[in-house]
């Protein structure tokens, strides 16, 4: 490459390329289990079912979550076998993730095998008080969540709004905790003698009160977290810390980008199937072309979605330094294929789409509430400008 | 009341203005019941200036209206709630005016405009929805041939559970093929054989039903236009429809835009510069979708209606969709909240109304409800842009030979 006279210097770093070729298919046990949870699921019924269910007023699917999360282990993918779990990768929690978008599971798998489970590992893993939490989350005994706002983007670390105190009592409120009111322990960040810190709270501890709000998503309800002079066990202070939390943030966005796939995906196939055989006119609606050519740069845009969050799996679970850059990217596009897949599933289903007996308003409410999760597509793509080195004006 | 300003017959705003301050001072609205209030301003022709006189109206050009409505707000008087009544002023109202009887037009229009009776549109079946001529309700002539005898099922109807009255249309020869054996006529929707059944929708509130019609008897004075034109009558409504759902006049930054560029101006610490940038492009187009409905109502004014009355309802649909979207991600933590999950009927149909996850999944009715953006956009391409039709098979074959 030679510059022209007077740009910068020709040593000027290009813009970091990915390190080794990223592994986007899948392996033969990564299909395995997809089909193992794809078979739960289907057992549990399926979106009518979680429809069915949704005002039961549970904080989320029992019945789904001890045979999924325990029984097949799923909750451990993350963890070492040393440690009692699964050894496996990111890119089998992806699969999962896939898996459990397309059915809209109402389980907290990203807030406690994901978010939590990936915070405890970026503590140190040989203290007991790091250890204990963590295999019981592996082996699916209880449900963790990391006690920070859903929306918050991984670069963007906020300051804690908890305090600590000498004795380990944690006092303060965090707003917008995904699945908290399913979770027996709370992994909280709070400022203190430490400085920043990470302590685990049971949530049936003292001085802890836990209410969930209305959401938009009732699929994955947020609650506000008040703590009360609660009991806290310190599991990391400063730099660990903060690196758990980032880590977490940054595993957790980027297999949340799994989840958006998993739902484009039943939005477009069942868009297919109905408009495939809804008649109007004399024949089926899908055999105008304004609807199949929709349909078919859907089906671009889904297939490219599979290579992104592949690529920010396989990153993941490489732990390569290209992971930051893949994530964004995945986030950045996958988040909004979700939400327009969903929405191009209620329109191309005209009236019956707007209804609550059919399930598209569900991978709706889900697709924009993942949307604005762990950063929004805006947020994403500020973090990439950062990264690759294309500055704002 | 028959006396006129100008020897061409039509009012002007000065005139309006002097008629709107009499009815001010007949009837103050501090001293007046709303109805009573309601009732005097239609009789006094300033409900639709545009109607005939003695129904509502005074022959004026409709785009005096704003200059009555205008003086009214400012003097506190009561308004019709629209939102409650839209079907009946929207769609019954011009289509009554056109095809009714003296007798129909007297009867049903004024208690229309009033609210005192509000109507629903019992048009689209559970397998005729685009392809509303597809319509298999039936109307029979009764035994001694003074009315018909209706029986069917409608869907989506939307205020059906409040409505006195409904606009039907049904089949009344299924020898013909399927837009000519249609006929339309008004329901009384307190008759026996009319059940209304809620139908839930994505916002978790039923503003919509499912109506049942069994044995329903409609006297023959309550056809709309002629046997079997049924269709030529129901485009009459289609048209106001579209024009009702997308064509209502906005100030700058009314309607969606302007609860986002509020939302935007009251919370400074959840801007982003992609946000920013997002919201400005929507503000445009909502102004130039603005401009364009003032471009219209000028050539209507003048007497040259332009095409564009055909886009308005997409634009509208499109706008109110990406706005809203837009807004609950800017909110974040607050836009993954929502406001009353429980099943409630409400009032009215209300745009902008209640939250921003609210007004999010309301809207994706926006491109649904009143034909579909993609029917629309087929209208616009073969009758505004002359392309050639789809190829159609169905349409001289008689109804009852037709796949369903
Ligand atoms: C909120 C709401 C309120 C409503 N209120 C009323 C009411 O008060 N009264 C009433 O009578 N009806 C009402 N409707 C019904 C509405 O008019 C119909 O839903 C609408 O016309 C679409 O019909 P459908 O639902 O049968 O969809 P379908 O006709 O089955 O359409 C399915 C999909 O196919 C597409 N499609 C169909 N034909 C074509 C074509 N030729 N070319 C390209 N694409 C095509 C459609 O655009 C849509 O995306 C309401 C609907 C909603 C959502």
């Amino acid at each position: 490459m030679t510059a022209p006279s007077g740009a910068a210097a020709p040593t000027e770093p290009a813009p970091a390329q990915p390190g080794t070729d990223p592994d986007l298919l899948y392996s033969e046990p990564e299909e395995d289990l997809r089909a193992a949870v794809r078979s739960l699921l289907a057992d549990r019924g399926g979106p009518a079912a979680v429809l069915a269910d949704l005002e039961s007023g549970r904080a989320y699917d029992t019945g789904l979550w001890r045979p999924l999360a325990a029984g097949m282990g799923t909750a451990g993918l993350l963890v070492p076998e040393k440690l009692g779990g699964q050894g496996a990768s990111a890119r089998e929690a992806a699969v999962v993730l896939e898996e459990l978008g397309r059915a809209v599971a109402p389980v907290p798998y990203l807030t406690s095998a994901v978010l939590a489970v990936t915070a405890l590992l970026g503590c140190e893993t040989d203290r007991p008080e790091v250890t204990a939490p963590l295999a019981a989350l592996a082996a699916g005994r209880g449900v963790g969540v990391l006690a920070v706002p859903l929306p918050t983007a991984p670069g963007t670390l906020p300051e804690p709004s908890v305090r600590a105190d000498a004795d380990g009592l944690l006092t303060g409120e965090v707003t917008g905790v995904a699945d908290a009111a399913a979770a027996d322990m709370l992994l909280v960040p709070a400022d203190g003698p430490y400085g920043y810190a990470l302590y685990a709270v049971d949530a049936s501890a003292g001085g802890v009160r836990v209410a969930p709000g209305v959401p938009l998503d009732l699929t994955r309800v947020p609650a506000r977290i008040t703590l009360d002079r609660a009991a806290g066990r310190l599991l990391a202070g400063q730099d660990t810390a903060r690196a758990a939390v980032t880590g977490a943030l940054l595993t957790g966005a980027g297999l949340l980008a799994s989840e958006q796939l998993g739902i484009a995906e039943w939005c477009l196939t069942e868009t297919v199937r109905y408009t495939a055989q809804r008649t109007q006119f004399g024949r089926p609606v899908g055999s105008f072309q304004a609807l199949k050519h929709r349909m078919a740069a859907l089906w671009l845009d889904v297939a490219s979605a599979r290579a992104a969050a592949r690529n920010a799996a396989d990153a993941l679970a490489t732990g390569g330094p290209d992971a930051p850059v893949a994530v964004a990217v995945a986030q950045a596009y996958c988040a909004p294929v979700a939400v327009r897949a969903a929405e191009e599933c209620i329109q191309l289903h005209g009236g019956i789409g707007m209804t609550w007996e059919h399930p598209a308003h569900l991978f709706l409410k889900r697709a924009k509430a993942d949307e604005i999760a762990l950063g929004t597509p805006g947020r994403h793509r500020a973090a990439l400008a950062e990264l690759v080195d294309i500055p704002a004006p | 009341m028959t006396d006129r300003t100008r020897e061409s017959g039509r009012l002007d705003a000065g005139e309006l203005r002097r008629r709107t301050a009499d009815l001010l001072v007949s009837c103050p609205p501090a001293e007046t019941a709303p109805l009573d209030f309601l009732r005097a301003r239609f009789d006094a022709g300033l409900a639709w200036v545009h109607f005939p006189q003695g129904l509502g109206g005074l022959d004026a050009p409709r785009a005096l209206q704003v200059v009555v409505d205008a003086e009214l707000e400012a003097a506190g008087a009561p308004d019709n709630d629209p939102r409650r009544i839209g079907i009946g002023l929207g769609m019954a109202a011009p289509t009554i005016l056109r095809f009714g009887t003296d007798e129909q037009k007297r009867r049903f229009l004024r208690p229309l405009w009033t609210g005192e009776e509000v109507w629903c549109q019992l048009f689209s079946e559970p397998g005729a929805g685009s392809d509303l001529a597809a319509l298999a309700t039936r109307a029979v002539r009764d035994e001694d041939g003074t009315g018909w005898v209706v029986d069917g099922q409608k869907v989506w109807t939307s205020g059906a559970h409040q409505a006195r009255w409904a606009i039907l249309i049904a089949r009344t020869d299924p020898e013909l093929p399927k837009h000519r054996g249609i006929t339309y006529f008004v329901c009384d929707m307190t008759d026996p054989g009319v059940e209304v059944r809620p139908l839930r929708q994505i916002t978790g509130e039923a503003e919509f039903n499912e109506v049942f019609l069994t044995g329903v008897r409609i006297p023959d004075a309550h056809r709309l236009g002629a046997v079997g034109e049924g269709w030529k009558v129901a485009q009459t409504t289609l048209m106001n429809e579209r024009v009702a759902i997308g064509g209502a006049r906005q100030p700058r930054e009314g309607g969606m835009i302007g609860v986002a560029a509020r939302a935007w101006r009251e919370r400074p610490g959840a801007r982003t510069h992609d946000l920013h940038q997002r919201l400005l492009r929507h503000w445009v187009d909502a102004e130039v979708a603005r401009l364009t409905g003032e471009r219209l109502r000028q050539q209507l004014a003048k007497g040259h209606p332009g095409p564009e009355g055909s886009g308005m309802k997409l634009a509208f649909a499109r706008l109110a969709q990406q706005i809203s979207g837009w807004e609950v991600e800017f909110l974040g933590e607050d836009g993954l909240a929502y406001d009353d999950w429980t099943l409630r009927r409400p009032e009215g149909v209300d745009f902008t109304g209640r939250q921003a996850g609210y007004r999010y999944l309301r809207a994706k009715g926006n491109s649904i409800e009143g034909g579909t953006s993609e029917v629309l956009l087929n209208i616009v391409a073969e009758r505004v842009l002359g392309l050639p039709p789809e190829p159609r098979t169905d349409k001289d074959a008689a109804w009852k030979d037709l796949p369903r």
